[in-house]
């Protein structure tokens, strides 16, 4: 009906479409508490745009997304603003080398490969890993009572040199972990064009052993910088960031978000986090599917850009 | 009367810019209804009018090829029992768009060379093979490039009529899809008599981008960094404004 041209995906797409699909993940992240960038990328795929052009304008719509919670938090000083910089120094430095990545396995051909492999391992392990904990988080609350969980556990991890301390999380430990965890952020930001917090969050509640209540703003707040590092770097090394798109995906996402939040107060946490791990796997089978399934076409092409 | 004498002065003025059916005399002249087509943001395709006139008996082929580039086509392979991309051919000098229109049947005009010669026909479309690559079944690649190419609207599945109005009058549309590629075209309009390419005749015609999109496109390529500068903080404004507008009371 009402066709807009994306100038940098170069295609028409229907305008209700993309603003349907923004509302849609808007709805979710506000019901979930996460970005939704995961489903972006494979949603925009699959009405054709290119995948590195998903990739660019997904991760350049978590920038909107992410900054007006962040900012939220920080008001109510739930920010470990030291944790959060070293954690997007890392963020940073993962996000160039996954930028360097993307455009080697451009060339190769087998970038669309590896954005669905990426997807595929980190949906179905997330989703599964949620899936579990939920349940037994409901099962946990139907028997009654249950055991609290054990504050403090020491590991080799905190045997590591370059120790820091970190007021706000109560943490003393080496800046080599946040580090690395921002690391491994930076890559998937920058390969699958997502902010990342459904491995993060996990991340700093376990493998850092940060208070639950700072980990949501610090890792916004990571999200925020890392992403927009990264679209960035992908507007600079491959021109592939369409505004037009990643505008109107934030126009109907910042409507969808309130709707989401609204519905979300009516239900419980741990069937919240069910239901987002049943969306999660379902978004992973659909793409294993795809990897897995006969194509209908045998053939592809890219065409390489002439120099003027 | 006034409208006849006017349609008269024309036919006249047509004629003469045929000037006389001698060797070596212009026996055709042709022209578009557009020498620009302008990608907008409401573009989704459109036709162009492609008419001129002709001295003498003939037919007329029209052939519209957009700017060539390399082409890399992929073959996916099942590894591990996954589908992957595995063997590729470069293909160099493919035209981006490929359009035709005749008269009559090709093959009832010319003979295989001439049609060859003149790439007219998708089967005489010179695809060459990066040098160097040595894969069987290159035939399969070329097909491929052909058939994915055809079902996105670039190359035209069966060529398009050119039909006269009259002995001397010819025109035909040339359909541009929405996913038209930009660039300077190559548009060939051709007189062919007795098998032989008497007379050519070439209207330039360039494909660009216009208004909004061509302004972003351009600013996305040429000053890259501002570009991903503003669309992070047009981005988090963004988001900041839609937080601002919501916000629970």
């Amino acid at each position: 009906m009402f066709q807009i041209y994306l100038p940098i995906a170069e295609m028409s797409v229907d305008i209700f479409l993309l603003l349907g699909m923004g509302g849609v993940i808007g709805f979710l992240s506000g019901l979930f508490g996460v970005g939704g960038g995961f489903l972006i990328t494979p949603l925009l795929i699959f009405i054709g745009v290119p995948p590195p052009v998903a990739v660019g304008s997904s991760v350049n719509q978590v920038v909107a997304a992410s900054v007006s919670g962040a900012i939220a938090h920080w008001r109510r000083g739930n920010i470990d603003f030291k944790m959060g910089t070293v954690l997007l120094v890392g963020g940073v430095a993962g996000s160039l080398a996954g930028i360097l990545l993307f455009n080697i396995l451009e060339s190769l051909g087998q970038i669309d490969l590896v954005i669905q492999l990426s997807y595929v391992v980190m949906l179905g392990g997330v989703g599964a890993l949620m899936l579990v904990e939920s349940g037994r988080a409901i099962l946990m609350r139907r028997r009654g009572g249950g055991g609290r969980r054990k504050k403090h556990v020491h590991t080799w991890i905190h045997g590591l040199p370059l120790k820091m301390r970190f007021r706000t999380s109560r943490l003393y430990i080496s800046a080599l972990l946040p580090l690395g965890i921002g690391f491994a952020v930076g890559i998937l930001a920058a390969l699958m064009g997502v902010g990342g917090g459904f491995f993060l969050v996990p991340a700093m509640i376990y493998l850092l052993g940060m208070p639950v209540s700072i980990v949501i703003g610090t890792s916004l707040y990571q999200i925020t910088v890392v992403a927009g590092a990264t679209t960035f770097l992908h507007a600079v090394s491959g021109q592939t960031v369409d505004v037009v798109l990643a505008g109107l995906l934030t126009l109907g996402a910042v409507v969808g978000a309130q709707l989401g939040t609204r519905f979300g107060a009516g239900l419980k946490g741990e069937e919240l986090r069910g239901l987002l791990a049943m969306l999660v796997l379902i978004v992973c089978g659909a793409l294993f599917w795809e990897l897995v399934a006969p194509p209908t076409e045998f053939f592809n092409l890219s065409t390489l850009t002439v120099s003027p | 009367m006034n409208a006849r004498a006017a349609l008269l002065a024309l036919c006249l003025a047509a004629l003469c810019a045929l000037g006389p059916g001698r060797a070596g005399a212009q026996e055709l002249v042709a022209d578009l209804s557009d020498h620009l087509i302008a990608i907008d943001s409401e573009f989704t395709g459109t036709d162009l009018l492609v008419f001129g006139a002709i001295e003498g008996e003939g037919d007329i082929v029209v052939l519209v090829r957009g700017p060539r580039s390399s082409v890399v086509v992929r073959e996916k392979a099942r590894v591990f029992g996954i589908w992957l991309n595995a063997s590729s051919v470069t293909f160099d000098n493919v035209p981006s768009f490929y359009a035709l229109a005749t008269s009559r049947p090709p093959e009832e005009m010319l003979d295989a060379d001439m049609r060859r010669l003149n790439e007219i026909g998708l089967d005489q479309l010179r695809l060459e093979p990066e040098p160097g690559t040595d894969i069987a079944d290159i035939a399969d690649f070329r097909d491929a490039l052909v058939h994915l190419r055809q079902k996105i609207g670039l190359y035209s599945s069966e060529p398009g009529k050119v039909s006269f109005l009259g002995p001397r009058l010819f025109r035909t549309a040339i359909h541009f899809p929405a996913a038209v590629p930009v660039g300077r075209y190559t548009v060939d309009v051709i007189l062919v008599r007795d098998g032989q390419v008497v007379q050519s005749f070439s209207p330039p015609l360039t494909v660009d981008k216009a208004g909004l999109g061509a302004d972003i496109f351009d600013f996305a390529h040429n000053d890259a960094a501002l570009y991903g500068l503003l669309a992070v903080i047009g981005a988090a404004i963004a988001g900041f404004l839609g937080s601002l507008l919501f916000r629970r009371p």
